[in-house]
């Protein structure tokens, strides 16, 4: 099963860990997800909670997720993960669990499961990587797809009298009291991947103090789907998705309600 | 934590569905995701007034598709997990439930069958035959499908399904009807904690002591792959055959067998009964497991000189499996009430004499 890019002997330098497996990305090049499966489980890694963390894949391009990730998972049906996290939280409260759901999968199809998973603060973690379309099934419109913006089923652009707009699910979702922490992320730039790292972080931190469900919002890119070079699609993010979709803290704990930390403001 | 007593035998008079979520608690049952749904809320009702001070957990879902896919995370952590609803809510779950069968989740499933189609009817009917034991959802796969005729069965085939389900590692489904899940009955209670439980190694747990990964999935790309898990998957279902359950009373010298499940096979007996003292030699033969479905024993009581009844609570749906067992070797009729109505002994007596 394991599968090497680059034969070992001819490797320069290893920076691999335990909870990523050996078996290359199938990810188109320039896609985000790679990044996000990264970090995810460099904090896993980090935290040394291999062992204690069962993870949820979606259907979507994450839907290998765990060929990938080395930790035990559960390949749910598509919108489902949020409650077949909650089956697996409710039966091994003592586990870390979270799932890692694309914008088809959590906010179309999965609208139901993911805000009463939240309602409810059920004590997971949700990573919600927005890349506006459905990549897996090859560009069509999704729930976050931007006005204006061409997909294969939006073949003149998101009309939004009649396609309605992108679902800003993650406000939405920061309403219920069963949410504890509630950000978006984004990984065009290093820089912010590094942010993204440390509300993962904060994330399993919160998981294990019992203190409800956190919700991490990944603004993320696809090439492939949007039809743009990976280098555009960077500008695409910074310049159009970011209107509609703000990278910062939506709702985070002990503060005023609607703090707002950029990956600017970080650093 | 305080520990909380098991309860030992008990006798009792109970309702179809509150027996169930009893036996549900006696049998060990990890947890339980359920929505409302009549004829059977009892069921969630019951575990929520009484899990609370005893073992296991309920939690009520947003819909039925939310709770079968609990089911699936539950089971898949290697938890002993059930749900029950009636037609419209099982419909809602036939997806999840093909994705339990592919990834061989063992969970205990019950429907509290009502009259349909559509939002139908309350009142009991058998109409969900084929849903239950054809599959029901998307691809080749069977459950397991119990089909009690009392309360005290509805009890006990809660251990055995959850027997089956593990031993298969295959989703069971007993398959009542509103009437079984709401008429009060005696009933002997097993003692709690009689049905051992281990977590299985397949169970994604965590990778303790760096174990390597388990995962659950029905997701196999490679058509060869997917292939082979559809053939063992027949395979199990071939090895189920040895679970094969029936009862058959006065077959015999029978010239006429009546063959029913479930609540409409209670009615049988009754004109069996009427029939003999008419001096009509009548049987009946009643498929517990209707899948897997009872064909061998059938085909052996079937010949020339007899014929068959099949009575049921639907349009005609188990006289299928029924026709396919006598494969020509008697005459197969069938007599059947729908939309919630349930046969009278009478209707049923002077269709049988209509057919000698």
């Amino acid at each position: 099963m394991e599968q090497f890019l680059i034969n070992p002997e001819c490797l320069v330098y290893d920076n691999h860990i335990e909870t990523l497996s050996s078996t290359p990305f199938h990810y188109c090049p320039g896609c985000g997800h790679g990044v996000a499966h990264k970090v995810l489980m460099e904090v896993i890694h980090e935290l040394g909670i291999q062992e204690d963390t069962i993870g949820v894949a979606p259907v979507g391009c994450s839907v290998f997720a765990y060929h990938y990730m080395n930790v035990d998972m559960q390949e749910a049906a598509h919108g489902r993960a949020c409650a077949v996290a909650t089956g697996i939280k409710r039966v091994l409260p003592e586990k870390y669990v979270f799932s890692y759901q694309g914008d088809g999968d959590l906010a179309a199809i999965g609208t139901a499961e993911t805000v009463h998973a939240i309602n409810r603060g059920e004590n997971i973690l949700i990573m919600f990587i927005n890349n506006a379309i459905y990549g897996m099934t090859g560009g069509q419109m999704a729930p976050t797809t931007m006005p204006g913006q061409k997909t294969s089923t939006s073949p003149y652009g998101r009309d939004v009298l009649s396609m309605g707009n992108p679902l800003k699910i993650t406000e939405m979702i920061a309403q219920l009291p069963g949410a504890y922490y509630v950000t978006r992320q984004s990984v065009h730039t290093p820089k912010a991947v590094r942010v993204l790292k440390k509300a993962i972080l904060k994330a399993f931190q919160y998981q294990k103090e019992k203190k409800g469900t956190c919700f991490i919002e990944v603004v993320s890119n696809c090439p492939s789907g949007w039809k743009m070079t990976p280098v555009d699609t960077i500008s695409y993010i910074e310049n159009e998705m970011f209107k509609f979709f703000p990278p910062g803290d939506i709702k985070v704990p002990d503060a005023k309600p609607l703090v707002t930390v950029t990956a600017e403001q970080e650093n | 934590m305080e520990t909380k007593e098991l309860k030992g035998k008990e006798t009792r008079l109970m309702k179809g569905n509150e027996a169930m979520a009893e036996a549900a608690i006696r049998a060990g049952m990890d947890a339980y995701f359920g929505y409302p749904i009549t004829p059977q809320s009892e069921v969630l009702e019951y575990l929520t007034e009484e899990i609370p001070n005893r073992k296991g957990l309920v939690l009520q879902a947003e819909s039925e598709v939310a709770a079968i896919n609990m089911v699936y995370g539950a089971a898949g952590a290697g938890a002993r997990v059930m749900t029950s609803s009636s037609s419209p809510g099982v419909s809602l779950m036939q997806e999840g439930i093909s994705y339990i069968a592919s990834a061989e989740l063992p969970c205990l499933l019950v429907n509290v069958s009502r009259g349909g189609p559509g939002l139908g009817t309350i009142q009991p009917s058998q109409g969900d035959y084929f849903q239950a034991v054809k599959g029901g959802g998307h691809g080749d796969y069977h459950l397991i499908v119990l089909a009690p005729s009392s309360v005290q069965e509805m009890v006990d085939f809660v251990f055995e399904g959850f027997r089956l389900a593990e031993k298969y590692r295959n989703p069971a489904m007993i398959l009542a009807d509103g009437a079984l899940g709401q008429m009060m009955e005696k009933v002997e209670l097993p003692a709690e904690g009689s049905l051992p439980h281990i977590v299985p190694d397949w169970a994604t747990t965590g990778m303790k002591n760096k174990r390597p990964q388990n995962v659950i999935t029905s997701l196999h790309i490679q058509p060869e792959k997917m292939e082979d898990i559809n053939l063992h998957l027949q395979k199990k279902y071939q090895d189920m055959e040895s679970e094969i359950k029936f009862e058959q009373e006065d077959t015999d010298d029978a010239e006429v067998i009546l063959v029913a499940f479930g609540l409409s096979s209670r009615i049988c007996k009754k004109v069996a009964e009427l029939a003999r003292e008419k001096g009509i030699k009548a049987g009946t033969f009643r498929p517990i497991t209707l899948y897997p479905f009872p064909s061998e024993a059938i085909s052996r009581l079937a010949g020339p000189n007899r014929k068959f009844l099949v009575v049921e609570m639907n349009a005609g749906q188990m006289v299928e499996d029924v026709r396919l067992a006598v494969n020509g070797k008697s005459e197969v009729h069938f007599y059947g009430r729908m939309g919630g109505m349930i046969p009278m002994p009478d209707e049923i007596l002077a269709k049988l004499e209509s057919v000698l």
